[in-house]
């Protein structure tokens, strides 16, 4: 991979990319792979093991000043005050220049490749580097880059918002004594997404999904000296390894039906499958299935709230902007798939609706400001999936992009209030929640950068107008009604319920998980923002905004929530031409076929569009009214004041219990057939038992008649010898 | 003549194997052992009126084996008696399993 290929014959002539800049995609992940080659060799020969000073406790207020070479004492973040600042080590400067810099030259290469497409670009610019895995002539594994509209659309946006994310960690990290770890695995995670949306066929994407998952796993855990951290780790990791089962399988029988495992061909041979069948359909729910667990749809989305454990620049970027949108893509590149089997398309909008709704009911208890942000990026995920569900591809990865920025947006801003909260505990030696919103309130005094930037992010949430969110969410739910009125979706049963019904029922889900994000988000900010500070009398004073390496990055992720709507502006608003539906004419080549086909080749239309429009916002605001109007964040007691919830607010609190349910349903029957059946049955009893320790018993007992035989007395060998003399005489005389 | 003489040999071969399976004194179950081989000798002598000499040239050999044998027989026994004091075969049992 580090090496340029020799370019290699593209079917059907010359591409108009060869030659171009575009020949050096090969560089995209290799310039983050340098960066986590320098950071972890920075890591490794630098290191240090933490002191009598847990670094993972939130609040160390016995531990002594840090001695030299200690480093920080604070996990979640620093503390602007002289006698707590830690002794950082010269390569500090290195890391904190390499880690971001290897993203912007990433970012820049990608803009060079975007620049360098020509307009309608038809077909994929594929480079094919080396034979990875040949297995015979039959499954012809090559490490391959592809270059399309698609991947290059992720490709900005990931290097963009990693890029602004690495500047935000340089402030946020800073006195981490994992300083040089954390950068190196930050560098390796968009090195594995950069593989993973750049994949010309499957098995290379998976390397980036199994890669991706691999570093979410090393990030959430990444201050494991508290378990409960790598606790979160493992089970993220395990959840995910359920999806990639789903994925793997769809691999098989991809590969057992078609003969092929390249995007291009797999897209060819798809076509002379029966559509809808069985194999079609079956294919796409396995995928589907690996789908929900990296982008924690409903049943495996129980990870993701736990996977708040990690650093908040982690949840920023890997569990809301980029990874966990890996399912959204997965259904976009494997568009060719879902659009030739509507049950699956169905189902995947099925799971996103219930989702969206689902993980918003959620979100409407919980007092992490974290907890809060995850559910909602559950959601948020849910309504991509519900766009990418019907089809409405563009829609989909429209929503990813502007969630992108005002999700990473969110989560800036929360760590940017945790820090100031951890910062003002951390002071005074209180050990409270900095992550309670029960703790904060009436923050803007504080944090007026932060909260102007947060209420961005809010409203383009919620989808009010002008703000980024409003138009993706509403082309997808624009989208829902228009293929519930006429699309193959619509004609096909599922469970035996028509299409079209199906269809409409997403929609009223949506709209009703629309309201509850309004009402959440508005409790969020209510709680955390406004009111009276209920953080403590003496911690008041040491409440300060995030320097500017913390608040730059947030205010950049501010001006695209404001604007990224720009970029799919909608037809209804009667802009000149070229104004309006730029992603949707830059996507088109990859996605537009698979979108015409499953709305029966006529571009969808969506009925009565302006007033469609007007409920999503009128809901909104209803929304962000009833939040308004029966929260009252002058009655919030800080958290170690405040009684248990009861009634339904305890069941959301809980979050419907469903950890508790698979534990109960899966993980201890798992456990205990392991331990009770797999160990002491199987292990200790069948294999140590019977095969290991019985044979030996066996040939113990064989051995004792040898040796019980082998008396030395010699009149019984005489005995023995003349009866064996008779006998075999007798024996030849009867014969 | 031979008949008899066959049945002679066979008794004094029981006699031998009898002596050998059931006495414990190793002289004495030399002793048999010595029988059992006479026995063979004197089935050779009778069969040699049927089949010639080479019968009687046999037992010559088996003679000179035997003087040979009890030799050695004889000096082990001694052997074993000095170290065990005693030639008893019940207390002579080294190659027990």
């Amino acid at each position: 991979m580090l090496q340029a290929p020799p370019p290699l014959a593209v079917p059907g002539g010359a591409h108009p990319l060869t030659g171009s800049v575009a020949e050096l995609v090969w560089l995209l992940p290799v310039l983050p792979l340098i960066g986590f080659v320098i950071n972890g060799l920075i890591s490794l020969f630098t290191s240090y093991h933490p002191g009598p000073a847990d670094p993972s406790a939130p609040h160390d207020h016995d531990a002594p000043p840090s001695p030299p070479g200690h480093g920080a004492s604070a996990s979640h973040a620093a503390h602007g005050h002289d006698d707590h600042q830690p002794r950082r080590s010269a390569w500090h400067v290195v890391v904190s220049i390499v880690g971001p810099l290897v993203l912007l030259l990433a970012f820049a290469l990608g803009v060079a490749i975007f620049v360098a497409i020509p307009a309608h670009m038809q077909s994929p610019f594929i480079r094919t580097y080396f034979a990875w895995m040949p297995v015979g002539t039959d499954l012809p594994l090559h490490w391959a880059f592809q270059v399309d509209q698609l991947s290059v659309m992720m490709v900005l946006f990931v290097t963009g918002v990693s890029a602004l994310i690495h500047l935000y960690s340089v402030g946020y990290m800073r006195d981490d004594p994992g300083y040089a770890r954390y950068f190196a695995f930050l560098n390796l995670f968009v090195a594995f997404m950069l593989v993973l949306v750049l994949g010309a066929n499957f098995p290379v994407m998976f390397v980036g999904w199994e890669g991706v998952g691999l570093v979410s796993y090393l990030l959430i855990g990444f201050w494991f000296n508290d378990k409960a951290n790598s606790d979160a780790g493992k089970k993220a990791f395990i959840v995910n390894r359920i999806g990639d089962f789903g994925f793997l399988i769809a691999m098989f029988m991809i590969w057992a039906n078609l003969g092929t495992l390249d995007f291009t061909s797999v897209a060819a041979g798809a076509a002379s499958l029966p559509v809808g069948g069985v194999l079609l359909t079956t294919i796409c729910l396995f995928l589907l299935l690996g789908c929900t667990g990296k982008s924690a749809q409903i049943p495996l989305y129980v990870w993701l709230p736990d996977a708040m454990a990690g650093p908040t620049p982690v949840s920023a970027l890997i569990h809301a902007a980029t990874m966990v949108t890996a399912g959204v893509y997965l259904v976009a590149r494997t568009s060719f798939l879902f659009s030739l089997a509507p049950l699956a398309c169905l189902t995947v909008a099925v799971v996103g609706a219930v989702t969206a709704f689902f993980a918003a009911t959620i979100g409407l208890a919980q007092w992490d400001i974290k907890k809060v942000l995850a559910y909602s990026t559950v959601s948020q995920i849910g309504y991509m999936f519900i766009g990418v569900g019907v089809g409405a591809y563009v829609a989909g990865l429209f929503h990813v992009l502007t969630h992108s920025f005002f999700k990473a947006l969110l989560f800036l801003g929360s760590g940017s209030v945790i820090f100031a909260m951890h910062a003002a505990y951390h002071h005074t030696h209180n050990e409270d929640d900095a992550q309670d919103m029960r703790n904060m309130g009436g923050l803007r005094r504080y944090l007026p950068v932060t909260f102007t930037m947060m209420w961005i992010a809010t409203l383009a949430i919620m989808g009010i107008p002008i703000f980024a969110g409003f138009f993706s969410k509403d082309e997808i739910l624009g989208a829902v009604i228009a293929r519930a009125g006429d699309s193959t979706m619509a004609d096909a049963h599922w469970l035996g319920i028509p299409g079209s019904v199906i269809l409409y029922a997403v929609y009223v889900l949506a709209l009703a998980g629309a309201f509850l994000t309004a009402v959440y988000m508005t409790r969020l900010m209510l709680y955390t923002f406004h009111g009276p500070n209920r953080t403590g009398e003496r911690e008041r004073e040491h409440l300060r905004e995030a320097p500017l390496m913390m608040t730059g990055p947030v205010v950049v992720l501010g001006l695209l929530s404001v604007l990224g709507g720009v970029i799919n502006l909608p037809a209804f608003l009667r802009l000149p031409a070229g104004w309006t539906g730029g992603l949707d004419r830059w996507l088109d080549p990859v996605v537009g076929q698979a979108a015409l086909r499953l709305t029966h080749g006529v571009a969808a239309e969506t009925p009565h569009e302006l007033a469609l429009v007007g409920l999503a916002v009128l809901v909104a605001v209803a929304g962000i009214a009833t939040a308004v109007v029966r929260l009252k964040p002058a009655a919030l007691v800080p958290k170690r004041q405040s009684a248990p919830a009861e009634g339904v607010e305890r069941v959301l609190e809980h979050k419907y219990y469903v950890d508790e349910f698979y534990d109960r349903t899966v993980v201890t029957p798992v456990v205990d057939v392991s331990r009770n059946v797999l160990w002491k049955w199987i292990d200790a009893g069948l294999i140590d038992g019977f095969f290991v320790n019985g044979s030996a018993w066996f040939l113990r007992g064989l051995a004792g008649i040898g040796s019980w035989l082998q008396s030395g007395q010699v009149s019984a060998y005489a005995w023995a010898i003349v009866f064996g003399l008779l006998a075999v005489l007798g024996a030849f005389t009867l014969r | 003549m031979v008949p008899e003489a066959l049945f002679f040999s066979a008794l004094l071969f029981v006699i031998g194997v009898v002596g050998v399976l059931t006495r414990r004194n190793a002289i004495i179950i030399f002793m048999c052992v010595e029988l059992m081989l006479n026995a063979v000798n004197l089935s050779f002598i009778a069969l040699s009126r049927l089949y010639g000499a080479s019968g009687q040239v046999f037992v010559i050999f088996v003679m000179a084996v035997a003087a040979a044998e009890s030799a050695v027989g004889l000096a082990i026994i001694i052997a074993i008696f000095r170290h065990h004091e005693t030639v008893d075969l019940k207390n002579i049992n080294l190659l027990k399993g």
